[in-house]
């Protein structure tokens, strides 16, 4: 009997695996977790919990993803096994197919509807940053449009490199810098040289002839129309006073 | 809520290593070991978010959670007798504690293995009696049993074990 009881006391000594509690926390929503994905970009680490994808960044390490983490987030953070579906929602996510659920909490509501706007620009266009101040309703709030992009916790995947300055100017980019930012924008087939000769020119509208439409010139309508028909505008008064009207996709202007 | 998530916290880092070797000696395995433990603590966390302040105030921990991990073994156990180890699964993914060495881990694999052959309501009883050395008052409590018959089974387990060592050692 005593040998016997005493061996079984053996039993309760045995210890949790390492992690193991920060993988509870994580599965109780508590904690993110965390993995390295290789994409399109590169290798990107992802931080993701039950509300969605809550932060990503083209890291140089684990560590120092981390420690951004912890400073900008504000959470633990576990690092998991991929999920094997993450991987194809997230190159959904980068080739503009399907939308992914992003946890945005801790971000202010003008943060949020700012980064929420920034979603709806489709892959191979850009906007002005005016463009989404005006969408959301705060037209004069163009700076802190700018504050709030360059404050993304999720580059890439909230395309915040799809707005740019009126004047052609790339920017600046959270996600690695104007490089970065030419190079994803270059990836998704922006043409940048003509876009910046247009501004250059002070040139913002493009009209076309046939249809009396005017759009942002990276907008996909009118893109099949001739060369010869198409028209530029210096401003939304003069393409109005032309007889254009807004597009109603891209909206350069509010739709009156 | 905020409040929760920290008892919550607490309890998790508090009890990991009595309720992860609670799941091991009950279920004979390092894997089943961890789901237990895991399904335990989530189990828990639903029901802290439901209950009053004051209730998760007066929580008597401990117990609260060996009742709830023995209801998780209970479950899975249901209708499936319990599966044999592969003696030779290792399961490098477990790092061991420093003061598990390898001899020592696959002596107490194999004291789990051999407790885990038990039928449950035997190594239940068991197990708490003896391995987490609850008093036969809160083993009673946890398994929602009475306390004569939590010893009667204490009893029986006891007596089956110790069978089992005399055939090994006879063989």
């Amino acid at each position: 009997m005593t040998t016997a009881t005493l061996e079984l006391r053996r039993l309760g000594d045995v210890r949790a695996p390492a992690g193991f509690a920060d993988r509870v926390l994580a599965q109780a929503g508590m904690a993110d977790s965390y993995s390295v994905f290789d994409t399109v970009l590169g290798p990107v680490y992802v931080a993701w919990n039950r509300l969605g994808v809550s932060a990503a960044m083209r890291s140089k390490s684990a560590a120092e993803f981390e420690g951004w983490f912890r400073k900008e987030i504000g959470r633990q953070l576990v690092r998991v096994a991929p999920p094997q579906d993450l991987a194809a929602k997230i190159e959904d996510q980068l080739e503009g197919n399907k939308r992914m659920r992003f946890d945005l909490r801790g971000l202010t509501p003008f943060s949020q509807a700012v980064l929420r706007k920034t979603l709806d620009i489709p892959r191979g266009q850009v906007r002005p940053y005016g463009w989404i101040a005006r969408e959301i309703g705060h037209p004069a709030a163009v700076r802190a449009v700018g504050t709030a992009l360059a404050n993304n916790p999720i580059p890439y995947f909230i395309p915040c490199h799809r707005v740019i300055r009126t004047d052609g100017v790339i920017g600046n980019y959270g996600g690695g810098g104007p490089e970065a930012k030419r190079d994803i924008l270059t990836l998704e087939g922006v043409q940048l040289k003509r876009l910046q000769e247009l501004a250059r020119a002070g040139l913002r509208y493009e009209g076309v002839r046939t249809t009396k439409v005017f759009c942002f010139p990276t907008c996909y309508h009118g893109r099949h129309a001739r060369e010869e028909n198409f028209v530029y505008f210096h401003d939304e008064a003069e393409a109005r006073a032309a007889g254009y009207r807004p597009c109603k996709d891209c909206r350069p202007a509010a739709v009156a | 809520m905020e409040g929760t998530e920290r008892v919550f916290e607490r309890l998790v880092r508090d009890h990991q290593d009595r309720i992860y070797a609670l799941g091991f000696a009950l279920t004979g395995n390092r894997h089943d070991a961890e789901e237990v433990a895991q399904d335990t603590f989530m189990r828990a966390f639903r029901a802290l978010c439901t209950y009053p302040p004051d209730r998760v105030r007066e929580l008597k921990q401990k117990a609260w959670l060996h009742r709830i991990a023995v209801n998780v073994v209970r479950n899975r156990m249901r209708g499936v007798r319990p599966r044999l180890v592969e003696l030779n699964g290792s399961e490098p993914s477990h790092a061991s504690g420093p003061e598990e060495d390898v001899l020592m881990r696959a002596e107490i694999d194999e004291l789990a293995a051999r407790v885990a052959s038990l039928p449950l309501r035997y190594r239940e009883a068991v197990v708490l009696r003896h391995v987490h050395e609850l008093s036969y008052a809160e083993a009673a409590e946890a398994l929602g049993q009475p306390v004569g018959t939590v010893k009667a089974n204490v009893h029986r387990g006891l007596k089956m074990l110790r069978g089992e060592n005399h055939d090994n050692g006879d063989a």
